[in-house]
C-alpha cells in the first residue's frame, strides 16, 4: 500500500517533469503551472542514479516519461532491466519481470490527494497540488528550482523533499531526498528527433 | 354398542396419547438439512459440508451507514473491539492494523520456511548473486524506496516475495484506518462465526451479538443534518435466520388465519359448535398422528415438515365435512348407513391420495420424503378417525342444519351444463386440455426452474445488500474450489502444494486467475523441512555469499546480519498451526481448512481470470493428470443447482409413477375402464390447465408447484369419485347431499390455499397458487363431466 503511494508520488514529480520539459520556463510559479496546464503530450528521456549509504556505488537506471492528457502517464525504464509504471485513468499498473500488477486506485481512498494532485499539476491548478505539497518557487528565468515537501506525515517518512530545477526551457533535473540522507537523481534531456 | 363405542374410544385415546408422547420428546431440526440429500454422492457431500459448515458459511458480512466518515470509522473500530471479545466470533476484521506488527513479525522470522523460492541452487554462489542483484535492481525502482532496510537481512528479498504472494487477493479499500466501500458511504467489517453456518440456532445468537455489540457502542450524535448510524448485515447466517423466522412467521400466521376461515365456514354450515369441535378431530389427530409416524420413522422432523405439513392434510377437514353433510338421520343414509353408503367411496378418496404421497416417500429430498410419510400417515388417521371415532362420539340424534338446500341450489346452477350433449362436453375438454398442452409446449424451455435459488425466502432487496457489501469487500461469493482431502492437517496440507502445482499452469493459461491455499500461510511439514534442509551450513553459506557479491555494489560485510538468520532458520523448530495464534494470518489459515470427524480438507478457493467463468472440468482435468485424486473441484453454485434439478426430476418420475399406481388402484376398485377415465379426466384437466395458467404468468414451476399438483389430485378425486358414486346409485336426495358437501370441502379447501397466495414466502405462495385454483377446477370439471350420462369424454391424457 505504501509502495503504491510512494510510486504515486513520484510519478507525479515526473509528470511534472515531462510536462514543463518543452515548456518555456517561466520566472513565476502560476505561470510555469499555465504552461503545465497547456501541454497535451510530453516525452523525454530519463538518467535516474540513487545513492544508497549500504551500496558501494550508485544504481544506475534509464529510459523515458511519456505523459498524454488528462490522465495517462507512464515510466519506462528500459536499463539495466525493463520495467513499466503506468498509470492511467483510475488504474496503476506494474510491470516488471513478466508479472503485471493492476491497482485499482478507486480501492485506495487515501491515495486519492495524490492523484488529485497529479490532475491538479496538469490542470494548472496550484491550490490543489498546495494541499499535498508545500510548493517553493525559487531563482530566474536562466536557473530555476521547485521544491516540493510533502504536507503528509506518513509520507514524509520516506521522503523529505523533491526538488525540480531547470534552465530557460530546458528541465534539468529531479532529486528526491529520503530522511536519512539516501537520495536520488534523475537527469532530464528532450529526445534529439521525435 | 356402547362396549364397542367405549372400546373405540378407548384405543383412539390410547393411541393419541401415545403420537403427543412422541410428539414432545421428538427432534426437531431447523437446520439446511431438509434440502440437502440423504444419501449423497462424494461431490455432494463436499458441497454439504461447505454450505453446512464451510467458511464461506460463516460470514456475516457487517456495513455501518450514515453519520459520516470520521463517526463511521470510530464507530468501526469500537465494534469490532467488542466483537473480538466475543467467543462466538473466531474473527472480526474491519481493516484495523491490530496485528500488522505481529504479522510482519512471524512472516520475517519464519521467511525460509514460508517462501517457495527457498532451495538450494538459491543458496548457491550463481543462485545468491542473481537473488542479491535482483533486489538490488528492485531498490532503484520506487518500492525500493521503503526495502533498502531490509538489504542487510533479506538480500535474497524473500520477504516481499512473501508478502506479495500473500496479498495477491485484493483488500478492500481503506479509509481512517479502516475498511470502507469504493465510495466511502459505508464501513466495512467481516465477522466470522465460531459455530457452523448450519446451526441456525448459534447464527441467531451470533446476530444477536452484532446487534447487541451495534447498540453498545458510542452514537455519537451526528453533525448538522447527517443521518443517524445505521447497521447492515448480510451472509448465509443471517440470510438462513432470516427465512427460518420469515417462514415460522409466515406459516403460523397463515395458519392461524386460514384456521379461523375455514372453522368460521365450518361454524356458518354446521351452526353447532359440538359438530365444530367434533369436525376439527379428524385433522388434529391426523396432524398428531403424521408428526409422530415422522419422528418414528425418520428420527428427526424438519421444520418445513411442521410449517407446510398441516396444510397437506386440509384433505381431512374434507372427510368430517362429508360425515356431517352426508349422514343427517332424515337422510337415507344415517350415521350407521352413512359406512355402508359413503365410506367406500371416502375410503377410495384417500387411497387415491395416499398413492399420490407415496410418491414423494422414496424422493432424495428429505423434505419431502418427510412430507409424504406425514401426509400417508395423517390421512389414513384421519380417514379412520371419521370412520370409528365421530360416529362413537356422535350424541344419539345428533344432526348439524340441513344443508340440502345449497345443493339444490348448486344443482340448479349446474342445471344448464347438464343439457349439454356429452359430444360438446367431451369437445370442449379436449379444447382445453389441448390448449393447455400447447401453452405447456410453448412454455418448454422455461417451464421448471431448475435452480435451488428458486426456494430462497430471501427478498430481492436483501440479496441486493449481499451483492453490494460483497462487491465492497471484493469478497465475491467463492463460487468454484478445489478441495484436498487428507488423513492429517499435514497430509491435506502437502495435498494442498501438489494441488497448488496442478493449477499453477492454469494460471498461465489464463483458465483461472489465480487461488488461495491454506499452505501459503502454514507449508506442510515436508515441504518445511526441505526448505529448511536447502539452507547452506555458515562457512559454505559464507563462501557462496563472497562468490555472489563479487562484482556487485554491496559488500559482505554489510550482510552479516543475512548471515546470522540463515544459521539461526538451519535450527528453528518448524512452524505449526500454533504459531499462527495472534496473527491475522490464522484467521486467513482457517478460513480455508475445514476439520470434520475423521479427516482434513485444505480448500483452494478459485479466482476467475478477468471475468471469464471457470471451466471446471479442466480444472478438474489438470488435478487427473498430475495424478491428484484426493483432489477435487467444485462449482458450489452448480453442484448445488444440479442437486436441486436431480430432486425435481426425481420427483417428476416419481409423481408419472404415483399417477400410474393410481390408475391401477381405481381400475381395480371400479372395474370400469369407462368410470376410470371419468374419474381421472376432471383431475388431469384441472392440473393442466393450472400448470398452463402459471406458465402463462410466467411462473417457473418449482418442486413446490409438484407438491401442489399432487395435492389437487389428491383432493379432487374425492370430488370425482362423489360423483362417480352420484352416477352409480341414484338415491333420492343424496345428489343435493354430496353437492352441498363437496361445495363447503371445496371452500373450505379454496379459502385455505388462497390465503397462502398472499404470503411472502415463495414456497408457501407455490402451494396456495397451484392449490387453491386447482381444487377449484377439479370440482368444476369433475362436476361438468359427471353430468353427461353416459357418453364419455375421450381422455386427454391420463
Amino acid at each position: 500500500m505504501r509502495r503504491c503511494a510512494l510510486g504515486l508520488f513520484v510519478l507525479t514529480c515526473w509528470c511534472i517533469a515531462a510536462g514543463s520539459a518543452a515548456g518555456a520556463p517561466m520566472g513565476d510559479l502560476d505561470e510555469v503551472m499555465n504552461l503545465l496546464a497547456m501541454r497535451r503530450h510530453g516525452r523525454v528521456e530519463f538518467v535516474e542514479q540513487h545513492f544508497l549509504a549500504m551500496l558501494k556505488r550508485p544504481i544506475e537506471s534509464s529510459g523515458e516519461l511519456r505523459y498524454d492528457a488528462p490522465d495517462h502517464l507512464e515510466k519506462r525504464t528500459l536499463m539495466p532491466r525493463p520495467e513499466n509504471l503506468l498509470l492511467d485513468g483510475g488504474a496503476l499498473t506494474v510491470e516488471r519481470g513478466g508479472h503485471r500488477r493492476v491497482l485499482d486506485l478507486h480501492r485506495y481512498p487515501q491515495i486519492k490527494p495524490f492523484v488529485e494532485s497529479i490532475r491538479a499539476t496538469l490542470a494548472g491548478d496550484r491550490g490543489a497540488l498546495e494541499r499535498v505539497y508545500n510548493l517553493e518557487f525559487a531563482g530566474s528565468l536562466p536557473r530555476w528550482s521547485l521544491t516540493l515537501v510533502p504536507l503528509d506525515r506518513e509520507l514524509a517518512r520516506v521522503v523529505k523533499q523533491v526538488q525540480i530545477d531547470g534552465s530557460r526551457d530546458q528541465l534539468l533535473r529531479v532529486e528526491i531526498r529520503q530522511p536519512d540522507g539516501d537520495r536520488s537523481l534523475m537527469t532530464l534531456r528532450t529526445p534529439a528527433a521525435p | 354398542m356402547s362396549l364397542r363405542r367405549a372400546q373405540i374410544l378407548a384405543v383412539w385415546i390410547i393411541c393419541l396419547a401415545l403420537a403427543c408422547i412422541i410428539v414432545a420428546r421428538a427432534r426437531y431440526i431447523t437446520d439446511l438439512s431438509a434440502f440437502l440429500p440423504a444419501k449423497p454422492t462424494a461431490a455432494q457431500q463436499l458441497l454439504v459440508d461447505q454450505l453446512r459448515d464451510g467458511p464461506a458459511s460463516r460470514l456475516i458480512l457487517i456495513g455501518l451507514e450514515g453519520a459520516d466518515d470520521g463517526v463511521r470509522a470510530r464507530a468501526s473500530a469500537a465494534f469490532a473491539s467488542r466483537l473480538r471479545g466475543d467467543h462466538k466470533f473466531s474473527s472480526v476484521n474491519n481493516g484495523e492494523q491490530v496485528t500488522a506488527e505481529r504479522d510482519r513479525e512471524f512472516l520475517f522470522r519464519h521467511r525460509y520456511l514460508l517462501s517457495d523460492r527457498v532451495n538450494a541452487a538459491r543458496f548457491s554462489g550463481a543462485g545468491l548473486h542473481a537473488a542479491i542483484e535482483d533486489t538490488i535492481d528492485e531498490l532503484a525502482s520506487p518500492a525500493g524506496l521503503l526495502l533498502k532496510s531490509l538489504l542487510p537481512t533479506d538480500p535474497t528479498g524473500e520477504m516481499l516475495h512473501i508478502v506479495d504472494q500473500l496479498e495477491r487477493t485484493p483488500a478492500p479499500a481503506t479509509s481512517n484506518g479502516v475498511w470502507v466501500s469504493p465510495d466511502g458511504a459505508r464501513a466495512l467489517l467481516v465477522a466470522q462465526t465460531a459455530a457452523g453456518g448450519s446451526d441456525i440456532d448459534a447464527q441467531a445468537d451470533a446476530i444477536a451479538a452484532v446487534r447487541t455489540a451495534f447498540a453498545a457502542i458510542p452514537h455519537e450524535p451526528p453533525a448538522g443534518a447527517s443521518r443517524p448510524l445505521e447497521l447492515k448485515m448480510s451472509g448465509p447466517g443471517v440470510f438462513a435466520v432470516a427465512a427460518r423466522a420469515k417462514i415460522e412467521r409466515a406459516a403460523v400466521r397463515l395458519s392461524i388465519a386460514g384456521s379461523l376461515l375455514v372453522v368460521t365456514l365450518l361454524f356458518a354450515v354446521y351452526r353447532s359448535l359440538p359438530a365444530l369441535a367434533l369436525g376439527l378431530m379428524p385433522v388434529v389427530s391426523g396432524a398428531l398422528v403424521g408428526i409422530a409416524a415422522v419422528a418414528l420413522g425418520f428420527g428427526a422432523v424438519h421444520g418445513i415438515t411442521l410449517g407446510f405439513g398441516i396444510t397437506l392434510i386440509g384433505e381431512s377437514v374434507d372427510y368430517s365435512i362429508y360425515f356431517f353433510v352426508q349422514s343427517r338421520p332424515q337422510s337415507p343414509a344415517a350415521p350407521s348407513s352413512w359406512q355402508q353408503a359413503w365410506w367406500p367411496t371416502v375410503r377410495l378418496g384417500m387411497l387415491t391420495s395416499v398413492c399420490g404421497f407415496a410418491s414423494l416417500l422414496p424422493s432424495g429430498f428429505p423434505g419431502l420424503a418427510q412430507l409424504g410419510a406425514y401426509s400417508i400417515s395423517g390421512l389414513v388417521a384421519a380417514a379412520l378417525v371419521t370412520r370409528h371415532v365421530l360416529p362413537a362420539l356422535l350424541p344419539n340424534g345428533f344432526a348439524i342444519r340441513d344443508v340440502a338446500p345449497l345443493g339444490s341450489r348448486v344443482a340448479a346452477l349446474l342445471q344448464p351444463l347438464k343439457r349439454l350433449p356429452g359430444s360438446t362436453v367431451a369437445a370442449l375438454s379436449v379444447i382445453v386440455a389441448v390448449a393447455a398442452l400447447a401453452v405447456l409446449h410453448r412454455h418448454q424451455a422455461t417451464l421448471w426452474n431448475r435452480e435451488l435459488s428458486a426456494l430462497s425466502p430471501v427478498s430481492m432487496e436483501d440479496q441486493d445488500m449481499d451483492a453490494r457489501l460483497r462487491s465492497d469487500l471484493g469478497a465475491a461469493d467463492v463460487r468454484d474450489l478445489v478441495i484436498v482431502a487428507g488423513p492429517t492437517l499435514d497430509d491435506a496440507l502437502a495435498g494442498a502444494e501438489r494441488a497448488a502445482q496442478a493449477l499453477e499452469p492454469l494460471i498461465d493459461a489464463h483458465a483461472i486467475g489465480g487461488f488461495d491455499s491454506p499452505a501459503a500461510f502454514l507449508p506442510s511439514a515436508g515441504t518445511q523441512a526441505a526448505r529448511r534442509d536447502s539452507l547452506p551450513d555458515p562457512s559454505t553459506l559464507r563462501d557462496n555469499l563472497r562468490k555472489a557479491t563479487a562484482g556487485l555494489s554491496v559488500d559482505i560485510e554489510r550482510l552479516q546480519p543475512f548471515l546470522n538468520d540463515v544459521e539461526a532458520a538451519r535450527h528453528a523448530p518448524l512452524i505449526t498451526a500454533q504459531d499462527l495464534q495472534g496473527t491475522s494470518l490464522r484467521s486467513g489459515f482457517e478460513a480455508l481448512v475445514l476439520h470434520q470427524k475423521d479427516r482434513w480438507n485444505a480448500l483452494l478457493p478459485l479466482h476467475p481470470a478477468a471475468a471469464q467463468a471457470i471451466d471446471t472440468a479442466r480444472v478438474a482435468a489438470a488435478l487427473q493428470a498430475a495424478r491428484l485424486p484426493e483432489a477435487r473441484a467444485l462449482d458450489l453454485k452448480q453442484e448445488s443447482d444440479a442437486m436441486y434439478a436431480g430432486y425435481l426430476s426425481e420427483a417428476i418420475r416419481l409423481s408419472l409413477a404415483g399417477a400410474l399406481g393410481l390408475i391401477i388402484l381405481l381400475s381395480i376398485a371400479l372395474r370400469s375402464p369407462l368410470r376410470v377415465v371419468k374419474v381421472l379426466a376432471p383431475l388431469v384437466l384441472a392440473v393442466l390447465t393450472v400448470a398452463a395458467g402459471l406458465a402463462l404468468c410466467a411462473v417457473e414451476l418449482t418442486i413446490l408447484h409438484l407438491v401442489g399438483m399432487l395435492l389437487i389430485v389428491a383432493v379432487g378425486s374425492n370430488y370425482a369419485l362423489f360423483f362417480d358414486r352420484e352416477a352409480q346409485v341414484h338415491e333420492a336426495g343424496s345428489e343435493s347431499l354430496t353437492l352441498a358437501s363437496l361445495v363447503i370441502a371445496n371452500s373450505s379447501t379454496v379459502m385455505g390455499f388462497g390465503l397462502l397466495s398472499f404470503s411472502q414466502v415463495p414456497v408457501l405462495v407455490a402451494l396456495g397458487t397451484t392449490v387453491a385454483p386447482g381444487a377449484f377446477l377439479a370440482l368444476l370439471f369433475a362436476a361438468v363431466l359427471s353430468r353427461t350420462g353416459s357418453s364419455a369424454p375421450e381422455p386427454s391424457r391420463a
